[in-house]
């Protein structure tokens, strides 16, 4: 007979919070020693290897590979022989000063039924410079004992006391502090009764400022009220129409930095532009062209029944445009493929090129990546073999994608695969920019806002529709010829849509 | 400074080795040294060897406490067991040790229970020993500050009388080679020089300050500073137990004997994290910890032991094996540590009972005793 012991992550830093599970050194049905080290985990500080705490066998891995773990979440059971020799590894000594929920490891923190998801309605926990950080729980308070019945609620000043804990005690002979007095008078301000936390001088000023406690988010300690939240409280609305600039409220509340995790997409943007920086060698080059004719055409395929069921913007001829592109010029649409043992043939002192064994693998379909801002940071999911689909199916194509992503529902097969990318920056309300490559990819096409400009047309000065193109490419595929020929010929088909007939 | 002295300095490359003092050569080769003789028996050996094998143990226990959650954070000594052991066991009951927070071998060499250093990282005492009974002050926090202690502790001996006498101590400083950068430590050398007090500054370079390396402290070597403050320093294997012992004997009895000061240089390495909350890999190379463990202290002993004839497999196995078996005794003893009454806190604050300190514990404790018992409420 076994019994089965759980392994919470602690918090193997000062203060740390998570940790990602980087590698499992051991599998269920592994032995395991004491002190055998079982896995390694990444932290914001270090990547360390963690030591078994028990000797027995692997039940289960908790926490897969990849995944960021909350302090105290458990990541590992391993069924110990009851003699084992780790009897006191769960169940430290209780003492009164802890509580019962607290004496057994195993109920520190609630099971979560998935792991890393700390259940909603437990406090939020918060960073210490200890162990397993602060227990759940342990700050609720005990119920007083009463020596006399509570106060009525009519003397608020008492209640506002800061010296009531200490004098009463002081002064009364001892017998009387245990008395059996009814406890239903607890503390009127206790943490778990859902009124905000705040020091007696805080609430007495709120109270003779009138400014409702309740109304206020705290940036105390532990979530508490502080005289500068009650103040900028009262100061309201107003001071932080005027004095205060939009998109930096946390400025007004006297945060002047925060940290923000770098996790999930955000933390696979920077891989993945990292990686494409520092490895391919990017150009960019730019074109300013008149789309005048390129938002006509738009305006009449929108009165086409063909269209009839799906939004269209300049976004999906520009995309045809792309696609006649790489028709015309299949290089663009390819990926450099270094060797295998490229770093050596780099390092050798024979092959001196970092080409050696390299190759160029060109694509004859195109995965066209669409690159969209949603909440979770930028993706660019792809529309598979674009070039085979028709201009309506097309647009019916890009709208969906976009919809997809946009709802957080793109799937691991829309996210990869892409031949070449298309990043609309336009639609922040800008004229170009100089994006980097989605990592395989060896081109991409910006296209900013386009605008009302005075432009030459026909020889006279005229107000016309004006974007600009901006191309960036791998300078190891793509040539400045090939590259320049690429963003002209898009140019040209959306300054004239009748290139389209020609070159399809 | 000499144009001579620049060029010495930093690090490894400008050490000759005769500014060196070794006794025991990282193969075992036992060497002599003509300011430093060292008698010492085959017993005495093998207890050395028990002593390094015990600390690495109780220290790798520590630090995998500390990785379960169980310790709050622990600065691991590995790699700097020599300069420890050899320190440590230099000392006699009349001497008072002055540590940092990574003198786990020198507390071991004094009688301190390791329990103890576990509870202090555990949160649950604050060091819990008697600085008195132990010769062995409470672990310093603050880089540097404890060199102050120890001087004015030293010029304390000294105004005692009783330097020169049998009943004559000293005193020893821990500090690293970061906190030679600090002005507590410079303010006491001065001190200690002008005073000519009874101490040893013993800094354990272990070329690391956390992430800062030593040619960013130091542009010539660090015992040549004592040279500055009038006394004498001197550059000892920090990785060589007996010569740590033997250069700590003759500086302590130096001190002893009323002749002041003495700077110790132990060139050691720090093979471990700064503590656990550090990564090393972040800011040295792993070369770098590679030819730091061709000089292990512990290797050396076993490989000079196996060549004396002087212990056999049977001996090193049983070191392991007590030293695993204190480790176990010590894991869970940790993990049994009660927390602290919540009036402990009153206890050690004064020596003598005071007036106002008894009413507050008084008040406490009624205040304590105001809550309801767990359960009956609610």
């Amino acid at each position: 007979m076994t019994e089965r012991k759980q392994f919470k992550l602690p918090d193997v830093g000062e203060g740390l919070t998570e940790a990602e599970i980087v590698r499992w050194h051991v599998k269920p049905g592994d032995h395991v020693e004491v002190n055998q080290t079982i896995v390694e985990i990444e932290t914001a500080k270090a990547v360390v290897e963690l030591p078994c705490p028990f000797e027995g066998t692997v039940a289960e891995l908790m926490a897969e590979e990849g995944a960021t773990v909350d302090v105290g979440v458990p990541i590992i059971s391993v069924d110990v022989a009851p003699d084992g020799s780790e009897p006191a590894a769960g169940a430290p000594t209780p003492t009164p000063s802890a509580s019962a929920a607290a004496s057994a490891s195993e109920d520190l923190v609630p099971q979560a039924d998935e792991p890393g998801v700390v259940q909603p309605e437990q406090p939020k926990r918060q960073p210490v410079l200890v162990g397993y950080g602060v227990k759940p729980g342990a700050t609720k308070r005990r119920a007083r004992k009463q020596a006399s019945p509570p106060p009525p609620s009519s003397s608020p000043s008492v209640q506002a006391a800061p010296a009531a804990p200490a004098a009463p005690p002081a002064t009364r002979p001892t017998s009387t502090v245990g008395g059996t007095g009814p406890a239903t008078g607890s503390y009127p301000q206790v943490v778990d009764n859902g009124l905000p936390l705040a020091k007696p001088p805080v609430r007495k000023m709120a109270k003779d400022l009138g400014v409702d406690l309740a109304t206020i988010t705290g940036t105390g300690p532990r979530g508490s009220i502080t005289r500068e939240d009650v103040q900028q409280a009262l100061a309201g609305p107003a001071a932080a129409a005027s004095g205060v600039q939009a998109g930096a409220p946390a400025a007004a509340t006297g945060v002047r930095e925060e940290r923000i995790p770098v996790r999930g997409v955000r933390k696979a943007t920077a891989n993945a532009m990292v990686a494409s920086a520092f490895s391919a060698p990017h150009v960019t080059e730019f074109v300013q062209v008149d789309v005048t004719r390129t938002v006509e055409a738009v305006r009449r395929l929108r009165e086409l029944p063909e269209f009839a069921d799906v939004k269209i913007s300049p976004l999906l001829l520009v995309a045809k445009a792309l696609l006649t592109a790489v028709a015309r010029y299949p290089v663009v649409n390819s990926t450099w493929v270094d060797a295998p043992d490229a770093s050596g043939a780099r390092n050798g002192t024979g092959g001196g090129s970092s080409g050696g064994g390299a190759e160029i693998v060109v694509k004859h379909y195109v995965n066209l990546g669409i690159a969209a801002a949603t909440e979770r940071g930028l993706i660019v999911p792809n529309v598979k073999d674009a070039h085979t689909l028709s201009l309506p199916d097309l647009a019916r194509a890009l709208a969906e994608l976009t919809a997809t992503a946009r709802a957080g529902k793109a799937t691991p097969a829309d996210l990869t695969g892409g031949t070449i990318s298309i990043t609309n920056v336009g639609v922040f309300g800008v004229d170009t920019g100089t994006p980097i490559l989605t990592p395989g990819e060896s081109a991409i096409l910006c296209i900013g806002q386009i605008r009302d400009m005075p432009w030459v047309h026909e020889g006279e000065l005229a107000i016309r529709k004006v974007t600009t193109l901006a191309l960036s490419f791998d300078h190891r595929v793509i040539d400045g010829e090939l590259g320049s020929k690429v963003l002209r010929d898009v140019g040209a088909m959306l300054e004239d849509p009748l290139h389209f007939l020609a070159w399809t | 400074m000499t144009i001579d002295s620049v060029r010495g300095a930093p690090g490894t490359g400008g050490l000759a080795d005769s500014e060196l003092v070794q006794l025991l050569t990282p193969e075992g080769e036992r060497v002599d040294h003509p300011d430093y003789p060292l008698d010492i028996t085959v017993e005495q050996v093998r207890g050395l060897y028990r002593d390094l094998v015990t600390v690495r143990r109780i220290d790798l226990e520590a630090v995998a406490l500390t990785r379960q959650g169980e310790l709050g954070i622990w600065a691991s000594l590995l790699g700097q067991e020599a300069a420890q052991i050899g320190s440590g066991r230099a000392l006699t009951d009349t001497d008072m040790v002055f540590p940092t927070y990574r003198e786990h071998a020198v507390a071991y060499c004094r009688n301190v229970p390791p329990l103890n250093l576990l509870g202090l990282f555990r949160g649950v005492n604050h060091g819990g020993w008697d600085p008195k009974d132990h010769g062995f002050h409470l672990y310093t926090i603050v880089i540097g500050s404890q060199t102050l202690h120890a001087t004015g502790y030293a010029m304390g001996i000294q105004r005692d009388g009783v330097l020169g006498s049998d009943k004559a101590g000293a005193t020893i400083a821990y500090f690293g080679d970061g906190a030679t950068s600090q002005g507590d430590v410079n303010e006491s050398f001065v001190f200690a020089s002008v005073f000519n007090a009874p101490i040893v500054f013993f800094c354990q370079n272990n070329q690391w300050a956390i992430s800062e390396p030593l040619e960013k402290q130091s542009r010539i070597p660090l015992y040549k500073r004592a040279q500055g403050f009038g006394f004498p320093g001197v550059r000892v294997d920090g990785n060589d137990v007996f010569a740590c012992l033997a250069v700590t004997q003759k500086s302590l009895a130096h001190a002893r004997e009323g002749q002041g000061p003495t700077l110790i240089e132990a060139y050691t390495y720090r093979m471990g994290a700064h503590t656990t909350t550090d990564d090393p890999t972040r800011y040295r190379l792993k070369a770098e910890e590679e030819a730091w463990k061709a000089k292990d202290p512990i290797e050396r002993v076993k490989k000079y032991l196996v060549k004396e004839g002087a212990a056999d497999e049977a001996f090193f196995d049983e070191v392991e094996a007590e030293a695993k078996r204190m480790a176990t005794e010590l894991r869970k003893a940790c993990l049994a540590l009660p927390d602290p009454e919540p009036s402990a806190i009153f206890e050690h604050a004064y020596a003598e009972p005071h007036p106002m300190l008894t009413e507050e514990q008084e008040q406490f404790a009624a205040y304590l005793a105001s809550f309801e018992e767990e359960g009956t409420a609610r």
